[in-house]
């Protein structure tokens, strides 16, 4: 569950960000987050893992209370969200198992249950057959499947993906796509930024559109023909 | 921490110090030099500390007697001596005694002085019973008859702070220079080392590992860098003291002072050493991850 209320944010520029954002999501939701370049919608994505802080109004993820979380709780917060970005920040000297390994080490996971949780997210995204091969060696969509596969090697309740089709093919997206649809069914929530039109168009979600640092739309099934 | 991540971040350590090879070099020398300068600058101090105490502590006062004086004259004065309320003992050395303990010290070039050419003057060794009361012992002992001079430990242990003060205050500056010296090579190192695992950083971050297992290998970085530094000035330090203390020991045994045995300065200095070392890498490793690890 992700409320929001009266959220504003202003950089140290003075340049208003959002403004007065009040947006509820429940856990289980698919929701796009749609709007122009500079609207708004990575600060909105950026302050639900904490990357950045609202300047005021309430966050409230699970039981985590945003705006009062201390800095060194932020690391708990982030265990129950898996972010995903257009450039799929793979590590490039680790293989495929490595890089989604990593990401349950450093949280320090058992070994034993880091092997056993690699192998079935690797089966999930359908990369089982290429666990030992560098991200060099695969195709865009394969890698932005490691990333995923990383994203949700923690078990978050919370998927981020911020444009993960930027960098794809049509075909690949829609791929991509399917897959987020599959992690969301089995009860995560997913909160994907995009430009893409057609996967919204042809895959339909609630919707938030951000305009000029305001939410101008919240549908629960919208589209982008709608927009305007 | 569990004893694995501690591998994993040991593991982490080390590879950065490889991957910076130059710059961790530069780093590990900069303390070596460091480190070396701080361990002789300890040891002479300690040392100084060490004589001046056992010269301050130093019951003794030497009564040199004149050279004309007759056998009556001078057990007069030993008597005299004795009757002093603060002195227990009154021992006689014939200045053929006093020769014989300068050449034990000084070589067999100082038997030219024997007999008649002899300078020294027969001497009565009046130990106090405090050490604070060599001084108006001394004093008294010069007023006495047949008296040439009376000296104490007291004043040649001031003599000796007060000609090493100005060495201590310089070695301590220039020491604390080389210190900032270090402690900058080894947080640009560290600064190099943040840089070149942003995304890995990035990455921590974001799936939740918190600060101090992210801060943990770089700080171990930095305190590797200070560690190998100190390897070299404790190694040189450690033999060389041992030289210099075999080779002055009959000098000093026969002032009656001894410098620290290499066994009780050299463990606790080589610890410090090392210690100083460590502290130096953590505190530059620190300064980076204070501008540049952003968590």
């Amino acid at each position: 569950m992700i409320r929001m209320v009266d959220v504003s944010k202003v950089y140290d520029n003075n340049v208003t960000a959002l403004e007065n954002v009040n947006v509820e999501i429940n856990q289980g939701d698919f929701v796009y987050v749609v709007g122009p370049s500079g609207a708004g919608k990575s600060t909105f994505i950026k302050l639900l893992y904490r990357e950045l802080k609202a300047t005021t109004g309430l966050i409230m993820i699970d039981d985590f209370d945003l705006p009062q979380l201390k800095d060194r709780e932020v690391p708990y917060l982030r265990r129950r969200i898996g972010v995903v970005f257009q450039d799929f920040k793979l590590l490039s000297r680790l293989t495929v198992a490595e890089n989604i390994a990593y990401a349950m080490e450093v949280i320090e996971t058992d070994p034993e249950e880091i092997k056993q949780r690699v192998t079935q997210v690797l089966q999930e995204v359908g990369l089982a057959d290429k666990a030992d091969r560098f991200p060099n060696e695969l195709s865009g969509g394969e890698q932005q499947r490691v990333a995923i596969a990383r994203a949700i090697a923690n078990n978050p309740h919370i998927l981020i993906a911020d444009e993960p089709t930027g960098n794809l093919d049509p075909n690949t997206s829609e791929e991509i796509m399917a897959l987020l649809e599959t992690i969301n069914s089995k009860g995560t929530t997913v909160i994907m930024a995009t430009h893409n039109d057609q996967l919204v168009n042809s895959h339909v979600h609630r919707l938030l559109e951000i305009n000029n640092g305001d939410i101008v739309r919240d549908e629960k099934e919208g589209t982008y023909a709608n927009e305007g | 921490m569990k004893a694995s991540t501690f591998k994993r971040h040991v593991t982490d350590s080390f590879r950065s110090l490889k991957r910076n090879g130059g710059m961790s070099v530069a780093a590990i020398v900069s303390v070596t030099v460091t480190l070396l300068l701080v361990g002789i600058f300890l040891a002479l101090i300690f040392n100084v500390n060490h004589v001046s105490r056992e010269v301050e502590n130093d019951v003794r006062v030497r009564v040199m007697i004149d050279q004309k004086t007759t056998k009556a004259q001078r057990s007069t004065l030993a008597d005299e001596l004795k009757d002093m309320s603060a002195v227990s003992t009154v021992t006689y050395s014939s200045r053929q005694q006093e020769l014989d303990k300068v050449v034990g010290s000084y070589g067999s070039a100082f038997r030219m002085f024997g007999g008649d050419s002899n300078p020294l003057n027969d001497v009565f060794i009046v130990k106090t019973k405090t050490p604070q009361a060599t001084e108006k012992v001394a004093k008294a002992a010069q007023k006495l008859d047949h008296v040439a001079d009376a000296s104490y430990g007291g004043a040649n242990a001031r003599n000796l702070f007060k000609a090493t003060d100005s060495l201590r205050q310089w070695g301590l500056g220039f020491s604390v220079l080389l210190l900032l010296v270090a402690v900058f090579l080894i947080s640009n190192t560290v600064r190099i080392t943040i840089l070149s695992r942003r995304t890995e950083i990035g990455i921590m971050r974001l799936v939740g590992a918190t600060n101090s297992y992210i801060r943990w290998p770089f700080l171990l970085e930095g305190a590797w860098t200070g560690l190998f530094g100190a390897i070299l000035p404790i190694v040189i330090v450690d033999i060389g003291y041992a030289v210099i203390y075999g080779a002055s020991a009959n000098t000093f045994a026969s002032a009656g002072y001894a410098l620290l045995s290499p066994a009780s300065l050299l463990v606790g200095m080589d610890f410090l050493l090392a210690i100083i070392g460590i502290v130096i890498g953590a505190v530059g490793a620190a300064i980076s991850m204070g501008r540049f690890l952003k968590i």
